[in-house]
């Protein structure tokens, strides 16, 4: 017994030798993983990259899937979406994860920017991780919005007609940039199939590909702490950081356990309530594409609202441009503004908690600027609401302009050398 | 033959002679160029391949309808007609023909000035060939929704002095029995007037005029 452990252990010591020669496997695992090192003190904020890794693969397996029984033509698609929910072996169960999923990917990505706010992971010298995480945030809206047309319901259909009408607003090269983009005179099933081209094959591409830049980045320069600790400043004689736990096995434990905690409340979602009300599955979807019937009250899905909400805050022209020009302008900088946090935040600490008063203060009014307009996309147009909207949209704004004065204008306290 | 006999090339042909080094130059610059010209040459083809497909242009076709049981205050659509995209046709009666006619400083382009909405035969209060007969294309011109068509005059909730006219859901704009769209809503322009012509007094021709037939 003893013996043939030992011979075990001694042909895998010679199979990773042999590995090692040809391809770079134990350094590639002791560079990514095993000495790799995190801050001790990683806290709730620190497990959504590996939550939101956890949803891509969950969406790239259950995507796949979903193609073998899917259709994508005006004619089968919407049947085949019914034929995945009834007649398929847990098809139900495979569509469900899908849905739910895309809904769970936003609201991980979109705590795990807070985080980025938070802490200040967007400094120096994590600039260019910052900007590959806003490009895999463009990614995703783009994947979420081509996936969205995809079942062919009354709300798929319409939605995506107004969102490429945006494009419309566009002075001059507008409107023939909208039929380039539709590929027919309105939205038909030559448009659905491309769009599953982008949505199945280009953006899972970009996305993954994107993602593995995002990780080359990450390990290079390393994660923030929440105290804002340079972990990497104090080394035992070893060389290892003294504030830092290698990621295997310890993070990844700590990450394992966060997945079960989340999976048990994604899949009650998933089983008791996976249209949540018509905020992940929109009611009029219920019903098959109409290209005469436009549904009465047309909303986006819950995670492009906030930016739903501005893009219809725009009620007026401005040097003689239609205002649905300026709610296209609004809407593309809203979404594009955080990029540029690297260069607005001239505070001399990163973590939010040794910040002053005043960026506390516009970090809260921010966050609940975004919270009403995500409110606000989502219901009809009135004029309250529309004013509503103009003043939760300057504050969302504010938060990022007024930036580089707010945050040199206000007394800091200093991080400290070492994790407490 | 041995490999020292090869120099390490130095970056920017730096360590050759000066002569050869302006010629390596201009030799790299020069099939950069001509690669980058064959590059996007070479997204031609995919890039026009997403423009509308000979099918989709021949799906765009004329329309042909019989408009003779179309009675005042009626209207025939929305209905798949030019190039697939709903159409409204509206028959008006004389008092709704007058109140067009009547000036309405409430609109945004009373006039029609703006010359890509209609074409020039419609370019007159109520925006069509024949005053009795409106042909309207049925999307906003915001962003797209289909309009819903409300001919009653009487208060709604979304104007107490509503004439009658088109009202788009979305995001509400308003548009008057001839299309024309209301002083600040969403919609920047009046409905689209697509080409069409009568082949008689109750058949009409949608998406063709006689300038294109």
């Amino acid at each position: 017994m003893q013996q043939s452990q030992g011979r075990f252990a001694t042909n895998l010591r010679s199979f990773v030798g042999w590995l090692d020669d040809r391809f770079p496997a134990t350094e590639t695992w002791e560079y990514h993983l095993s000495k790799y090192y995190a801050p001790r003190n990683h806290n709730f904020w620190y497990l959504m990259g590996w939550l939101a890794t956890f949803i891509l693969v969950l969406q790239l397996v259950t995507g796949i899937w979903l193609t073998m029984s899917y259709v994508p033509s005006g004619e089968g698609a919407f049947a085949s979406v019914e034929y995945i929910m009834r007649d398929v072996e847990f098809g139900w169960l495979l569509r469900y994860l899908h849905s739910t999923g895309a809904s769970a990917f936003f609201v991980i990505v979109y705590l795990h920017m807070f985080r980025g706010l938070m802490y200040g992971s967007y400094r120096k010298p994590r600039e260019l991780l910052w900007l590959i995480g806003m490009a895999i945030y463009l990614a995703l809206m783009a994947e979420g919005f081509f996936g969205y047309l995809l079942p062919w319901g009354n709300m798929s259909y319409w939605g995506a007609q107004v969102i490429v009408s945006l494009v419309g607003a566009i002075p001059f090269v507008g409107p023939d940039l909208m039929e380039w983009l539709r590929g027919d005179y309105l939205m038909s099933d030559i448009t659905l199939n491309r769009f599953f081209a982008l949505h199945v094959v280009a953006l899972p591409l970009i996305l993954v590909g994107l993602v593995f830049v995002h990780f080359i980045a990450l390990h290079h320069v390393g994660s923030t702490a929440p105290d804002g600790v340079d972990i990497k400043k104090f080394k035992d004689a070893a060389g290892k950081p003294l504030d830092g736990v290698p990621f295997w096995p310890y993070t990844v434990t700590h990450d394992v356990h966060a997945t079960v905690v989340f999976l048990f409340l994604f899949c009650a979602v998933v089983f008791f309530a996976p249209e949540m009300g018509g905020y992940f599955l929109e009611k009029p979807n219920f019903e098959m594409a109409d290209p005469l019937k436009t549904p009465e009250h047309i909303a986006p899905v819950w995670y492009y609202t906030p930016f739903y909400a501005m893009l219809r805050a725009a009620t007026f022209p401005l040097f003689g441009v239609p205002a649905k020009f300026w709610g296209l302008v609004v809407m593309v900088g809203a979404i594009v503004i955080p990029a540029f946090l690297p260069w607005l935040d001239k505070s001399p600490v990163a973590p939010m908690r040794f910040k002053g008063a005043i960026s506390k203060a516009m970090l809260a009014i921010f966050v609940v600027s975004f919270f009403i307009l995500g409110y606000l996309g989502m219901v009809p147009p009135s004029p309250l609401a529309t004013v509503l909207a103009q003043i939760c949209t300057v504050l969302y704004f504010a938060y990022f302009v007024l930036m580089p004065w707010y945050t040199r204008a206000e007394k800091t306290r200093p991080v400290p050398e070492r994790v407490a | 033959m041995s490999t020292d006999t090869f120099d390490e090339p130095a970056a920017g042909g730096q360590g050759a002679p000066e002569a050869n080094r302006k010629r390596r130059n201009f030799l790299v610059g020069a099939t950069a160029t001509i690669g980058g010209v064959g590059a996007i040459g070479a997204a031609v083809p995919f890039v026009r391949s997403w423009l509308p497909s000979a099918r989709a242009r021949a799906a765009g076709a004329p329309v042909t309808l019989d408009i003779s049981k179309l009675r005042p205050g009626e209207i025939l659509g929305p209905i798949p007609a030019w190039r697939g995209k709903p159409v409204f046709v509206v028959k008006r009666d004389e008092a709704a023909v007058e109140r067009l006619k009547a000036e309405n400083d409430s609109l945004a382009d009373e006039n029609s000035e703006n010359l890509e909405m209609q074409p020039d035969y419609a370019r007159n209060p109520w925006r069509s060939k024949r005053p009795d007969i409106g042909v309207y294309l049925g999307l906003c011109t915001h962003l797209g929704c289909s309009p819903k068509y409300h001919g009653v005059i009487r208060p709604e909730p979304f104007d107490p002095n509503w004439q009658g006219g088109f009202f788009c859901p979305c995001h509400g704009s308003r548009f008057d029995l001839a299309g024309r769209v209301v002083k600040a809503v969403p919609a920047p322009d009046n409905l689209e007037v697509p080409p069409y012509r009568f082949v008689s007094d109750t058949v009409i021709v949608i998406g063709e005029d006689e300038e294109t037939a």
